[in-house]
C-alpha cells in the first residue's frame, strides 16, 4: 500500500519539478524539428526528382531510428537526473529523516520510487514515441513494423538506466549519480557501435567489446532491439555489406533474443536488490 | 512502562567514536532532556533510537518493540534537527502524507488543528519551498504531533524559532506531558529544558556524563553569607556544612545535604562562635552552572 503512496509521490514530484517542463520542452523541439525534416524529405527534389516510395520508406525508417535515439537520450537524461535526487538528494537534505522515522521499511520507499520513475519514464517514451510515429506517418506514410514492441523495449531501456541511477543514488551524491548513470549509458552505446564495427570487420575481440558491454549494462542491447522494431524490414537488404550493417549505429541486424531479455530482467532485479541492500544499511 | 529503552549504544564513524556505551530510558508521560556540548553525540543517539542510524553495538526498545521492527515507530513523532520537507508539496499535503505513512486515522479537523497549533493555519495551501526556516520548523512540529504519537522526539525544536515560537514549543511540550505523552527533548536552551523536563541526561564526548531528575542533579543548593570575625573554629563549622568558596567578601557554601534546619543551625552555630553575620542569602544552583560543573569535572 505504502509502495503505491511513494510511487504516486514520485510522479507528483516529477510533475511539479521543472524536470517535466524541461522534458516536455525538449521533446516538443525534437518533434517539431523532425516534422519539419520529414516534410522537407518528401517535398525536396534530389538530382531533379522526388524520392521514390521505396527510397522514402528506407530513409524515413533510418531517420526515425535517429530521432528515436534522440528521444531515448532525453528519456535517459530525464529519468537518470530524477532518480539521482530522489534518494541521494533526500538523504543529503534531511527530507529522508522525517519520512524514514515513520513505520515503513526502506525497501518500501525504494520500490515505490522505482515504480513511480518507471511509470514516468515509460509514460514519456510511449507518448513521445507515439507522437513521433504519427508525425512520420503523416509526412511520409511510413509506419514502423512493430511499434508496441519497440516502445516497450525503449521503456525497458529507460527502466534499466533509472534502476542503475537509483543504485548510485544510494551510494553517492545526487548530481554524481545522475552523471555517472548517463555517462555509462553513453559509454555502452559507443561500445555497442565499436562492437558492431568489429563484427563487420570480422574481428572477434573487437566485436566482444559490444557484446560484453551489452551484458554488463543492457541499455544498448535493448536500444538495438527497439531499433529493429522501428526500422523497415527491407533496410537490411538494401544496406548490404557487413561493414555498413554492423557498424552503422542506427541500423540493427537482429531482434533481442529471449535469453537476452530474460537476462535484462534478472539484471534489473539484481541491481534493484543491491540498491535495497545498500539503502537498508545506510545511516541517515 | 518505558516509551524507549536503550542499552549500551555505541557508534563509530571511521576513527571517531561518536557514541560510547550510552544507556537511558524514557518512561511514558515523562519529559527527558538531552543535554551536552556540540558533538557530544546527542543527535546520533536520537537517530539510533529511531532506527535511522545502525548502532555498532547496543539495543533499543521503542514503545515495547525492538527498533529494527518498523512497527515500533508507529506511534512516534519526530522533529529532526535537520528539518526539511518536500518543497514541491503544500504544508497540508506534507501533513497528509505523514498521516498516511503512520497509518493513523486522523480526521480532517485534527489535521487542520495541528497546523493551526504551530501557527500555520493560514498557510496550509502554500508550497513548503516558499517557507522560511522558522516556518519549516513549525511544519516539522505539526508533522511530529499530527499522527497521535505516544512518544515525541524533538531534536533542537526551537533552533529557528523566534521567542514567541519558543514559548509555543514550551507550551506544546507541557500539554503533551499533561496528556501522558513521553517526550525526548534535545535542546541547547538550558532554561527551556529546566522548565519542562522531569529528568535530564547529560552527554559529553559520546558518553553519559550524568543523569537524573532535576532534584537529583540540582540538589546541592548553596548559601551565600557575609561574615565578620571568622575564627578557625567558625571556618571548620562552615566546611562541615559543605565545600566553601569565596566570591569577594561573600562566603559561598555549597550545601551537600540540603535540609530544612541546615541553614538556621549553621547561622546559630556561627553566632555562637562569635562570628558577626551581616547577611544570609539562600540560592540554588542553576542547571546551566551544574552542566558546566559536570562537563568541567569530566574534562
Amino acid at each position: 500500500m505504502n509502495v503505491l503512496t511513494f510511487a504516486a509521490l514520485t510522479l507528483r514530484e516529477a510533475s511539479r519539478r521543472k524536470v517535466l517542463r524541461a522534458l516536455a520542452g525538449l521533446t516538443v523541439v525534437l518533434l517539431g524539428l523532425s516534422a519539419w525534416g520529414f516534410h522537407t524529405l518528401v517535398t525536396k527534389e534530389f538530382d531533379g526528382a522526388l524520392l521514390t516510395s521505396g527510397e522514402l520508406r528506407l530513409i524515413a525508417s533510418q531517420l526515425l531510428n535517429l530521432v528515436m535515439f534522440g528521444l531515448s537520450l532525453i528519456a535517459a537524461l530525464g529519468t537518470a537526473f530524477l532518480a539521482g535526487p530522489t534518494l541521494a538528494g533526500e538523504i543529503e537534505s534531511g527530507t529522508a529523516l522525517a519520512i524514514m522515522a515513520r513505520p515503513i521499511r526502506r525497501s518500501t520507499v525504494l520500490v515505490g520510487k522505482w515504480l513511480g520513475l518507471i511509470a514516468f519514464g515509460g509514460g514519456f517514451v510511449a507518448m513521445a514515441g507515439l507522437a513521433q510515429f504519427v508525425i512520420v506517418y503523416a509526412t511520409t506514410g511510413y509506419w514502423p513494423p512493430s511499434p508496441v514492441t519497440g516502445l516497450a523495449l525503449l521503456a525497458f531501456q529507460t527502466a534499466v538506466l533509472l534502476t542503475l541511477g537509483l543504485l548510485f543514488s544510494t551510494l553517492i551524491s545526487p548530481m554524481a549519480s545522475g552523471v555517472v548513470a548517463v555517462g555509462l549509458f553513453g559509454a555502452t552505446w559507443i561500445a555497442g557501435v565499436v562492437g558492431g564495427v568489429g563484427r563487420g570487420l570480422g574481428n572477434d575481440s573487437v566485436a566482444a567489446v559490444g557484446t560484453v558491454s551489452q551484458v554488463i549494462l543492457p541499455t544498448d542491447g535493448l536500444w538495438r532491439g527497439a531499433m529493429y522494431a522501428f526500422q523497415d524490414s527491407t533496410a537490411l537488404l538494401q544496406f548490404g555489406g557487413a561493414a555498413v550493417r554492423g557498424g552503422f549505429p542506427f541500423l540493427s541486424d537482429a531482434p533481442p533474443t529471449s535469453t537476452y531479455l530474460a537476462w535484462t530482467v534478472v539484471w534489473t532485479l539484481l541491481v534493484l536488490g543491491l540498491a535495497g541492500l545498500v539503502f537498508r544499511r545506510r545511516d541517515l | 512502562m518505558n516509551a524507549v529503552w536503550a542499552s549500551g549504544l555505541r557508534k563509530r564513524y571511521k576513527k571517531r567514536v561518536a557514541v560510547d556505551d550510552v544507556s537511558f530510558s524514557v518512561t511514558r508521560g515523562e519529559v527527558l532532556g538531552l543535554l551536552g556540548p556540540n558533538g557530544a553525540g546527542k543527535t546520533t543517539v536520537i537517530k539510533m533510537m529511531l532506527g535511522l542510524v545502525r548502532p555498532d553495538a547496543g539495543e533499543v526498545m521503542l514503545l515495547g518493540r525492538p527498533v529494527t521492527d518498523p512497527k515500533a515507530r508507529a506511534k512516534v513523532g519526530y522533529l529532526p534537527e535537520l528539518f526539511r520537507y518536500q518543497p514541491w508539496l503544500t504544508a497540508r499535503e506534507v501533513v497528509d502524507l505523514h498521516v498516511r505513512l503512520a497509518s493513523a486515522d486522523v480526521p480532517e479537523k485534527d489535521r487542520r488543528e495541528a497546523l493551526g497549533l504551530v501557527g500555520l493555519g493560514e498557510r496550509t495551501g502554500d508550497r513548503v519551498g516558499g517557507f522560511s526556516k522558522g516556518m519549516q520548523q513549525r511544519l516539522g512540529l505539526a508533522v511530529a504531533l499530527v499522527a497521535r504519537p505516544e512518544f515525541v522526539v524533538l531534536d533542537e525544536p526551537t533552533s529557528a524559532l523566534d521567542p514567541v515560537g519558543r514559548a509555543d514549543v514550551r507550551d506544546i511540550v507541557l500539554s503533551l506531558k499533561e496528556r501522558g505523552v513521553a517526550v525526548l527533548l534535545n535542546s541547547h536552551l538550558i532554561g527551556e529544558v529546566e522548565r519542562v523536563c522531569d529528568r535530564v541526561v547529560i552527554l559529553d564526548r559520546g558518553r553519559v556524563a550524568a543523569s537524573g531528575t532535576l532534584e537529583e542533579l540540582l540538589g546541592s543548593s548553596e548559601v551565600r553569607l557575609r561574615l565578620e570575625k571568622v575564627t578557625p573554629e567558625a571556618e571548620a563549622r562552615l566546611a562541615q556544612a559543605g565545600p566553601v568558596s569565596h566570591d569577594g567578601d561573600v562566603v559561598v557554601v555549597a550545601l551537600t545535604e540540603p535540609g530544612g534546619d541546615l541553614v538556621p543551625d549553621l547561622v546559630a552555630d556561627l553566632v555562637g562562635l562569635g562570628v558577626r553575620v551581616h547577611s544570609v542569602e539562600p540560592g540554588r544552583i542553576s542547571l546551566e552552572d551544574r552542566l558546566l560543573d559536570i562537563l568541567g569535572s569530566v574534562r
